[in-house]
């Protein structure tokens, strides 16, 4: 069994592992123990699972592909692919398992030779990751449309599977403390019935492990997708996943609002991802990420080149350029000219256009379909990923359970957006990267700037989320695809961590109000501890060059790319300066956040009374959590780290940065991802990461912890500032002015057309059909009863009148014999002597 | 066709010498009799005998017909067949005999008396 058949069934049983929790829990939940108790075992048993699975597929990548560190402008010699072999050379015959093909010497046997390869020839070649693709079942297949569910699985999958699972698993294992108010009948105090009491119900506890393993399953399919249909599927389940959940209190208003708000947001996004996706399919015919080999007509293997290969192909040197489909696709009209010339003969005419793509491809055709498919695909990343302009969702999200924010914002919602730009990284042009760095950038600027006045603990979290998806986004769209992807993994683990503290504050205080906190520390010190490490860590604490938290390593990573990116395009250093000042605020609102929480004297002495450390099971997942913000961006003496392993994963052909663009200009340069380690950049961004979370952290402190300077002051002379911040930017107000009021003034239109004149005209049909029935009626009841019922009545008198025959008088109905017998025989006498005669 | 005149043939008969006819007259007479009994008697028992009277004045008929030394003009007679319905129809009078007096038992045992005008529990 080699690596091609034993990572898909690896990962797929990690995949699937949560379906079987859901299905289980949603026929039995509520038979699960009193309550449904052990619904939440169940859950926990299945991603345990998954992540046993996860963990066991990581340590077999590991065995094949030692991660080793990256040496800057190499490539690793156990990712060398034999010289210039493509796929077609490979081709499998059929009964072996459908396997490798995502890059040439993937295969086991022939990788055995090439890891003794040493680097002396790994420096002619260019990088190509290993990546194994393939089809469990094909949905549908006819025409040029095929729909499969199938894997496309690299390094980066498998760091994918791993972190969702650990994390999902802390979580899991948290909310079965957190829920166990669900286990019986609960009283919503925040919901009011119309008689004054509040709203009582039957605990949900079942439901709520079940929606998580639909979540945890749906994420997980998102990662493991071999083709973009496959993931615009689970990308959709991962949204009712998170509606469901996010209204998972669907009977206070609020719960249910941020629910259906989540869901049309992300539905905007994905319309956007729909165009790109069509753009995609309807240019180049296939959504696949790997080349497969398809069975021709003649019975031989024709190569299916994946999209991956397809923008970006080997014999290109892996450099992105645009399709012949998309080329093709621009020029129709030249090609319907072509091939009405050649209307005779098809062959000609297909030579010729084959003849000229080249021709058009320098003229630009098609420039704009590879810029609208990354833009479109990248909309529903805007949406996943709650960045501007689509990020309002993500703060109202936190009407949910806590443990569901800490997944929705660590591990699965919105780390697939930037999951799929990750993924689909080689398919997007300079034009399209610029935008999303700036999307980025304008996201990770508002939501740290509203960061600062929320007082809502969780709310301080969202918009930190949303700022820390800014980065993200931010560096994948200078071209720091490890950066962006390195940060993703490590946020998941601190946010997660510092979401499930937050939750543990909430349970203890049953308030979300940070103003009614304070001095927590020593009533729950694991609680403090473990969210000093998370705070710690989301702001990149560390001693520069030595050793730092998970945060230092990936926020220097995005700072130096940013820095390389503005060094090398000066018109949009304005890049560099957003990621910079957002590092100041992260360690401003973090801190504030852990002050306002943990240090000081109580503010609230009844909710400090209340308070208390949360039971052992919920502050079990924090340290793990905790001990994973702090360690996951370390590399071991090897090299084996994080960062090391997504370089196996890197894109062919991302390495060498890149340069051009046609929509903002064609001098728009992509410093390689490995010259921002170089001396001169790297010492400028860790600096400067540092002295900015150090202030951000030092003016939190003054104004928290050593009430040096007091916030109200400070509120009160940045006056505008600060209701401009609290109240959000006004984008609820803006978003609420621009579409909600006119779409509700056109619904209200909509209603009264309809109920003015559709309904007018229908009830008046109807009336007409009321009169007609009437004479119908009128006649029923007369003329055909009348009919009937006079039959009727004349049955009924004759049988009245022959009733008085019946006397019951032996002698009497003798008699009638007799008479009747004369009667008949003297009547056919006399008929006899008439026919006689 | 006064209803003397239409009997006046059957006073002719006397002189004949035995046919059919007599055989046929003897058996209306018993025939008559038989109806008129059942339609007269209130006793149950009597309209018994009077059913008896009609069958056995139809069975006259059936032997009559079926006597070879009363062959009518065209030497045509039903033979042993006119014998055999005969003794079919005593069989079937004994057992209609036999139905009816246990009716009659039953009957008297409930209402005390054999009286059939007092049997009128099934008029209309």
């Amino acid at each position: 069994m080699d690596l091609s058949s034993q990572l898909p069934l690896l990962l797929g049983l990690a995949w699937l592992t949560p379906l079987v929790s859901f299905v289980a829990i949603l026929f039995f939940g509520p038979r699960m123990g009193p309550h449904g108790r052990n619904a939440a075992w169940v859950a926990t048993a299945a991603i345990v699972t998954s992540l046993v699975l996860s963990l066991t597929a990581f340590a077999v990548w590991l065995g094949a592909y030692p991660v080793t560190a990256a040496h800057h402008g190499e490539s690793h010699a156990a990712m060398e692919p034999s010289a210039g072999v493509t796929f077609a050379s490979e081709v499998m015959s059929p009964a072996e398992a459908p396997g490798a093909h995502g890059a040439p010497g993937a295969h086991g046997d022939s990788h055995a030779s090439e890891s003794d390869h040493g680097h002396a020839d790994a420096h002619a070649q260019p990088h190509v990751p290993v990546a194994y693709s393939g089809e469990w079942y094909t949905l549908y297949e006819g025409g040029r449309l095929k729909l499969s569910i199938g894997w496309y699985i690299d390094a980066l999958t498998i760091l994918m599977f791993v972190v969702v699972t650990l994390i999902a698993t802390c979580i899991h294992i948290y909310a079965s403390g957190y829920m166990h108010d669900e286990l019986h009948d609960v009283t919503d105090h925040e919901v009011t019935l119309a008689d004054g009491h509040h709203f009582h119900r039957p605990g949900r506890f079942p439901r709520f492990f079940q929606a998580l393993s639909l979540f945890c399953f749906s994420m997980l399919g998102i990662v493991i997708a071999g083709n973009l249909a496959m993931v615009f599927v689970f990308w959709e389940l991962v949204g009712i996943c998170s509606w469901f959940l996010i209204g998972f209190y669907y009977e206070r208003t609020s719960a249910s609002t941020a629910a259906n708000k989540a869901f049309i947001v992300n539905r905007v996004g994905d319309f956007g991802m729909l165009i790109g996706m069509m753009a995609l399919w309807g240019a180049l015919g296939t959504l696949q990420f790997g080349d497969s080999t398809a069975v021709g007509v003649d019975g031989l293997a024709v190569p299916r080149p994946g999209l991956f290969s397809l923008f970006r192909p080997a014999e290109m040197g892996h450099e992105l350029h645009v399709p012949d489909g998309m080329v093709k696709a621009s020029a129709a009209s030249e090609v319907a000219t072509i091939a009405a010339d050649h209307a005779a003969n098809p062959a000609d005419a297909s030579s010729e256009i084959a003849a000229r793509i080249p021709d058009w491809r320098k003229n630009g055709y098609g420039r704009w379909l590879l810029f609208i498919a990354g833009v479109g695909i990248f909309c529903g990343c805007v949406g996943k990923s709650a960045q501007f302009p689509l990020s309002v969702w993500l703060p109202d999200a936190m009407e949910g359970p806590t443990p569901v924010s800490a997944l929705v914002h660590s591990a699965t919602m919105v780390a697939a957006g930037v999951y799929l730009v990750g993924r689909f990284f080689p398919v997007l042009s300079p034009d399209v990267l610029l935008v999303i760095a700036y999307t980025g950038g304008i996201t990770l600027f508002i939501a740290a700037t509203i960061a600062l006045v929320a007082n809502d603990i969780k709310r301080v979290l969202a918009y930190s989320t949303v700022s820390q998806l800014g980065y993200m986004m931010l560096a994948l769209g200078v071209g720091g695809w490890v950066a962006g992807l390195f940060h993703l993994v490590t946020h998941a683990f601190f946010k997660s961590l510092l979401f499930l503290c937050s939750g543990s504050v909430i349970h203890a205080c049953h308030t979300n109000d940070m103003r009614k906190m304070g001095g927590l520390l020593k009533v729950m010190p694991w609680t403090g501890y473990t969210m000093l490490v998370g705070c710690l860590a989301i702001i990149g604490a560390g001693v520069p060059f030595v050793i730092g938290l998970s945060g230092y390593y990936s926020k220097d990573s995005i700072l130096a790319q940013a820095l390389a990116f503005s060094q090398a395009n000066p018109g949009h250093s304005i890049l560099f300066y957003a990621v910079a000042g957002g590092a100041a605020l992260t360690a401003f609102y973090m801190f504030r956040l852990w002050f306002m929480t943990f240090m000081g004297s109580p503010r609230d002495h009844h909710v400090h009374e209340h308070a208390h450390e949360s039971p052992q099971v919920m502050v079990a997942p924090l340290v793990v959590l905790a001990v994973a913000a702090v360690v996951a961006g370390w590399s071991l003496p090897g090299g084996l780290g994080i960062a090391n392993l997504l370089e196996q994963a890197r894109p062919a052909g991302t390495a060498e940065g890149m340069t051009g663009g046609f929509v903002f200009g064609e001098t728009l340069t992509f410093p390689a991802e490995h010259e921002s380690h170089v001396g001169s950049i790297h010492v400028t961004a860790t600096l400067t990461a540092f002295a900015t979370a150090l202030g951000g952290v030092l003016l939190a402190a003054a104004m928290y912890l050593w009430n040096v300077l007091s916030p109200a002051t400070v509120a009160t002379v940045f006056r505008p500032v600060y209701t401009f911040l609290a109240n959000r930017w006004y984008f609820d107000e803006l978003y609420d002015a621009v579409f909600v009021k006119p779409v509700l003034g056109i619904a209200s239109l909509a209603s009264a057309i309809d109920r003015e004149i559709i309904d007018r005209f229908v009830n008046g049909i109807a009336w007409s059909a009321r009169q007609v029935a009437g004479i119908d009626a009128w006649l029923d009841r007369h003329l055909v009863d009348g009919f009937v019922n006079s039959t009727a009545n004349a049955t009924w008198s004759v049988g009245l009148k022959l009733r008085d025959l019946q006397t019951g008088r032996l002698r009497q109905y003798v008699m009638f014999i007799v008479v009747g017998t004369v009667v008949l025989f003297a009547l056919a006498s006399m008929a006899f002597r008439v026919s006689a005669s | 066709m006064t209803p003397l005149a239409a009997v006046m043939p059957l006073f002719g008969l006397i002189t004949e010498p035995i046919s059919v006819a007599h055989y046929l007259v003897v058996g209306a007479v018993l025939f008559t009799s038989g109806v008129a009994c059942m339609a007269l008697k209130r006793n149950a028992l009597g309209v018994l005998m009077g059913i008896e009277l009609v069958l056995n004045g139809a069975n006259v008929n059936f032997v009559a017909f079926a006597s070879p030394y009363l062959q009518s003009a065209d030497g045509r007679s039903l033979g042993l067949d006119g014998d055999v319905i005969a003794v079919f129809v005593i069989v079937l009078a004994a057992a209609e005999a036999a139905v009816a007096l246990a009716i009659t038992l039953n009957f008297y045992n409930n209402h005390g008396t054999v009286d059939i005008d007092q049997a009128d529990d099934l008029k209309g």
